[in-house]
């Protein structure tokens, strides 16, 4: 799976005799390795979930913010390096707010994929920059309906309704296969996100992890925002008791 | 509208002169009183001395804590108002659990326009910014030279002139809505009757700890009837 691109894998500018950027996929990896990041498109809404494996016991619960609104009906879930996720977040809230100014309207999604993508691809041209070592989950809500994007370091960007990044994102992509998005609301696609979350974190390599998780649906009245309390302690719970159900198995 | 100078190199930088309003609102009335604040404002627009446009909302909310009011330029204050919705759309996205309160807004609008006023390219405006957050209330006016204050009650333009003192004898500490709804009423009719530029279409808005209100737009009744008026010409045969 690891190819060693010896000599190959300097530059970002340098391709490989088999035809691939080493630099890029190296990238990749560093979204590999973070936690996992998991985004679903239900049939009135998108609903984010972010596994936030806690580092250092000191860190207070709420900080280390993996969900970022971008406009108003919009939001961003990063996975990968931090800072790196920070820049693409500044960087999509100014194209949205600079889009509204000049149009009048909010930015539609797939505009808005369109332009973090290609910033996030001119990264990878010049041997004076280095990829962004961060995968992106965008998911928004605009008069087409609710949209769910994901944008990798390389620059692709593809619509998915069902998309998951980081460490566990196999194990989280079959299990969303056997979801029914198209009949799922909101209110029930935060449940079956936390549940994956709970079952795809790896008690063995990694100890404690936090749920982040953010909707914009009809519910929350087409705007991007954290899930409400309530909800997300009613996930977290039926996550809980999915899971010590399959372990008593 | 930007007037060059004949010292313009054709960049940003150079010198601007003062512009000319256009399409101006005239008076905005602000009080406090006992849940929070009353703005009322008519709704007309003029354009020189033509009564132009008749339904121009001038009171707006923004954000969660605060009202704005605002007369002159109108072109100006829409600008203003597409800056605050910036300004509160990136409050909104940190979700800190903080917002922006009327002391803030009011301190970033005297920033907006005293820093236009040094560049010889003001936003031809009055303004009149009022809130409540966390049980405090908040009244101030920003003029379009940057000077800001805050008061218990304010007015812009005319306003300051036939509203102020009126509110002078008559505001008092915890005013109940109807008594402020009264209050301003009763300047709104003196404005209405000797300010040239009002028209009678008003809107009062108010701003409590709950949130905000703007009301339908409706008219004051005025009394036209008086002696002197009856018959003109009574006394002036053979002159004029």
């Amino acid at each position: 799976m690891a190819s060693i691109g010896t000599g190959y894998d300097l530059s970002v500018t340098t391709f490989s005799p088999d035809g691939r950027v080493f630099q890029i996929e190296y990238a990749a990896k560093a979204v590999d390795n973070s936690g996992t990041v998991i985004g679903i498109k239900c049939k009135d809404g998108i609903v984010m979930g972010v596994e936030k494996l806690i580092t250092s016991k000191m860190m207070l619960p709420g900080s280390n913010r993996r969900i970022h609104s971008v406009h108003r009906h919009s939001g961003m879930a990063v996975a990968g390096l931090a800072a790196d996720g920070r820049q693409i977040v500044a960087r999509a809230k100014a194209e949205a707010a600079n889009y509204e100014s000049t149009y009048g309207e909010a930015i539609p999604i797939k505009e808005l994929t369109e332009r973090v993508a290609s910033y996030v691809h001119l990264c990878t041209l010049y041997w004076w920059l280095r990829p962004f070592g961060c995968g992106v989950i965008l998911g928004g809500y605009d008069r087409d309906g609710p949209q769910l994007y994901m944008i990798e370091p390389s620059g692709i960007s593809y619509r998915y309704f069902g998309a998951a990044i980081g460490k566990g994102k196999q194990a989280a992509k079959t299990e969303i296969e056997k979801l029914k998005l198209s009949e799922m609301t909101c209110r029930e696609g935060v449940l079956e996100i936390a549940k994956i979350i709970y079952r795809v974190h790896d008690e063995a390599k990694d100890k404690a992890f936090e749920l982040e998780m953010s909707w914009v649906c009809d519910e929350s009245k087409r705007r991007h925002e954290k899930v409400p309390e309530e909800l997300l302690v009613e996930a977290k719970a039926a996550a809980v008791a999915a899971l010590e159900e399959m372990d008593a198995d | 509208m930007k007037l060059l100078d004949s010292t313009d190199s054709g960049n940003n930088s150079s010198i601007e002169r003062t512009q000319y309003p256009y399409v101006t609102g005239t008076s905005v009335i602000g009080i406090k009183y006992k849940d929070g604040i009353l703005m009322a404002a008519d709704m007309g627009a003029s354009y020189g001395s033509t009564l132009r446009y008749k339904s121009v909302e001038r009171v707006k909310p923004v954000g969660k804590h605060s009202l704005i009011g605002a007369s002159g330029e109108i072109s100006d204050f829409q600008e203003i108002l597409r800056s605050l919705d910036e300004l509160i759309l990136y409050d909104n996205m940190w979700d800190d659990g903080n917002s922006l309160g009327p002391k803030e807004v009011h301190n970033y609008l005297t920033r907006m326009m005293y820093n236009r006023r040094n560049k010889f390219d003001p936003l031809w405006n009055s303004l009149v910014l009022g809130g409540v957050k966390n049980g405090q209330k908040y009244l101030g006016m920003v003029s379009m030279i940057g000077v800001h204050f805050e008061d218990n009650h304010v007015a812009t333009g005319f306003g300051n002139h036939l509203a102020r003192p009126i509110l002078r004898d008559e505001w008092h500490e915890n005013l109940t809505f109807e008594d402020g709804v009264k209050l301003l009423e009763k300047c709104m009719r003196v404005l209405l009757y000797r300010d040239r530029s009002a028209v009678n279409k008003l809107q009062i808005a108010k701003i409590t700890e709950e949130g905000v209100t703007v009301s339908q737009p409706y008219s004051l009744k005025t009394f036209w009837n008086f002696n002197a008026f009856q018959n003109p010409t009574a006394g002036a045969e053979g002159s004029w």
